[in-house]
């Protein structure tokens, strides 16, 4: 029973330091759809750009992680509105599913063009944290692991603040509430969704820089399947809530961990969709949504 | 009468014209003088034209949004190579069996999630395109993940005939009263139940149907590549199928023709380096959708109604 137990507890540990890279990377998405109403299908991608970043900073000019960390953060900035400005700016007032297209067509870019500038070859991280284990009680908790929690539960605690009490924050909410409003209110909607998108490639940069730290191991398609988690776990806690994000992103890591304790690793990916799907189908607005009614 | 109502010049000369082109091919092939990578991508764009047309039916004609095609044309291509190659059935057998599965499929999944709108039905087809793809890669009997060989059955006169016929057959279904009542809700969902439409029913008869024609194309594809892999299968196939059927337009089955033929072509052209063609690709599909989001045909059709006489053409 105890070996259980702690079986239990170690893959809870390991859950959660993924499920808190989830959880970055599904702020992102949730930001961007909350204010604009698209699915950034590049976020992913973004991620990846990060991780290459964090990758450069390290192993090309020897810098520790957090500046490491900070160079991911401000490049992936930059590179978020640049996607906004070129690519989903004409497309605000088209269909909806022209940007999605777009944003499809976007990701691809991304997912190709950096094959074309650093080859498809598989590169390394280069250990940024001391092999320290702590053995709390039985469980394995690794320097990195700890790490990883700090920096994301730091980075959301950041996030929380900027949207709660600063004007920027206080603007995004007001856009993704009623944009001709906050508009006609004197509130410069351009710069909010600018910086939406900002603070949100932001958050996938640095989640990229943990994920290439996490496993070891990064390459110009790594971005695909955890974008795509991460906005699993961004519809399971209700799309637009950035909460909601949090708590899907942990709930996702979580049940990903335990379904490879169970010995079922090939089926972590499918289960992730599952989740998906049920959710979509039993109550698609999440778990922090409120039903909004259809009029005609 | 019903004889002399199909038999007008129009589609006289287009069955004429088809008759034609295949010969052509199928003469060149007998003689040898056809490069084998000009018949391979011939094949290729018989099965892209089936994709492409079937996901037209989906996206651009019932105005859904699916992004999991590649998940059925995964089914049809197992179930026929099992079929085919594990108990040696007949290859029609075999065809047909991994579209009816496939349909089946389409119809199980498309009943729940296509009450989901816009964005959450494509990320929910997305969803289960990745799912069927994991299941094959978890079966045993289907090889796992290094995939599983078989003969190449299938030959250029079995790609170029099926490929016509599905395309008649959708082209019939659209200019049918279900193929309407399918472009209503396309154009307004809202209004068309208010018009006694039963949209839930067209929505899964159109999800349905491309599910078949997509597990049909699966088929093909299967019997004639040697091998099958789940990773031929992952949702980068699905948009390819997308760009085809956003550049030709969405909502014009001709548009989905030309689009299939232009990125097989592209493909072939830059098969050697995979990079470009997906960076091309992708930029086609910004560009595009910035510049021209209809798509180059939008939802009008290439026909050959200028072949009709002056009386037919008013009646059509």
């Amino acid at each position: 029973m105890g070996h259980i137990l702690q079986q239990f507890s170690q893959q809870a540990v390991n859950g959660l330091s993924l499920g808190s890279i989830y959880a970055l990377i599904a702020l992102g998405y949730t930001m961007v759809y909350g204010i604009v109403k698209l699915i950034n299908f590049a976020h992913g991608d973004v991620m990846m750009v990060g991780a290459y970043l964090g990758w450069i900073a390290t192993t090309q000019l020897h810098w520790s992680f957090l500046p490491a960390l900070f160079f991911a953060m401000v490049v992936s900035a930059i590179l978020g509105m640049l996607i906004e400005r070129i690519a989903y700016k004409p497309l605000r007032n088209a269909s909806r599913i022209a940007a999605l297209i777009t944003a499809i067509g976007v990701s691809l870019f991304l997912e190709y063009g950096g094959m074309l500038l650093v080859t498809a070859q598989v590169q390394t991280y280069p250990p940024v944290f001391p092999e320290t284990v702590y053995n709390v009680a039985g469980i394995m908790f690794k320097y990195g692991d700890v790490v990883m929690l700090v920096t994301s539960v730091v980075l959301m605690f950041l996030l929380h603040f900027t949207v709660q009490y600063t004007k920027v924050g206080k603007s995004m909410r007001a856009v993704s509430f009623d944009k001709d409003a906050a508009l006609l209110m004197g509130v410069n909607v351009n710069n909010t969704i600018s910086a939406t998108f900002a603070i949100g490639s932001a958050l996938a940069g640095a989640a990229g820089v943990l994920m290439g730290v996490y496993f070891n191991t990064i390459d110009p398609l790594m971005g695909i399947i955890p974008g795509l988690k991460a906005f699993v776990a961004a519809v399971l806690g209700g799309i637009g809530i950035i909460p909601g994000a949090m708590v899907g992103g942990l709930v996702l890591g979580l049940t990903e961990a335990f379904v490879s304790g169970l010995g079922a690793s090939t089926w972590r990916d499918a289960v992730a969709f599952l989740i998906l799907i049920l959710v979509l189908i039993i109550k698609p607005t999440g778990l922090f949504g409120k039903n909004v009614r259809e009029k005609v | 009468m019903i004889v002399s109502k199909w038999l007008n010049r129009k589609n006289v000369f287009g069955l004429l014209a088809a008759i034609l082109f295949y010969a052509v091919i199928q003469g060149s092939i007998l003689t040898d003088i056809l490069p084998p990578f000009y018949k391979l991508n011939l094949i290729l764009i018989c099965i892209y034209i089936i994709l492409a047309t079937s996901l037209n039916l989906i996206n651009g004609i019932t105005g859904q949004f699916s992004i999991g095609h590649a998940g059925f044309m995964a089914i049809g291509a197992y179930l026929s190579a099992i079929i085919t190659a594990k108990l040696h059935g007949p290859l029609a057998l075999g065809l047909l069996v991994g579209a009816l599965v496939a349909a089946a499929v389409g119809f199980l999944v498309g009943l729940p999630t296509l009450r989901l709108k816009g964005d959450y039905l494509a990320i929910a087809t997305l969803g289960v395109g990745e799912v069927v793809r994991i299941v094959f890669l978890n079966t045993e009997y289907v090889g796992g993940a290094a995939g599983f060989t078989l003969s190449s059955k299938i030959n250029w006169s079995w790609s170029f005939w099926l490929m016509v016929l599905s395309v008649v057959i959708m082209h019939n279904l659209i200019n049918s009263t279900h193929g309407r009542a399918c472009i209503s809700v396309r154009e307004n969902e809202i209004a068309a139940e208010a018009m006694g439409i039963n949209t839930t029913k067209y929505k899964v008869l159109a999800f349905t149907f491309g599910a078949f024609f997509a597990g049909l194309a699966g088929g093909i594809y299967a019997n004639y590549m040697y091998i099958i892999q789940p990773m031929t299968f992952s949702f980068l196939k699905s948009f390819d199928i997308l760009v085809m059927v956003v550049l030709g337009g969405l909502g014009s089955l001709t548009g989905s023709i030309f689009g299939a033929i232009f990125m097989t072509v592209i493909s072939a052209l830059l098969a050697s380096f995979p990079e470009w063609r997906m960076v091309i690709t992708a930029l086609l599909l910004v560009v595009m959708m910035v510049f021209r989001p209809t798509g180059l045909m939008g939802t009008k059709e290439f026909s050959l109604n200028f072949l009709r006489k002056k009386g037919e053409r008013n009646a059509a």
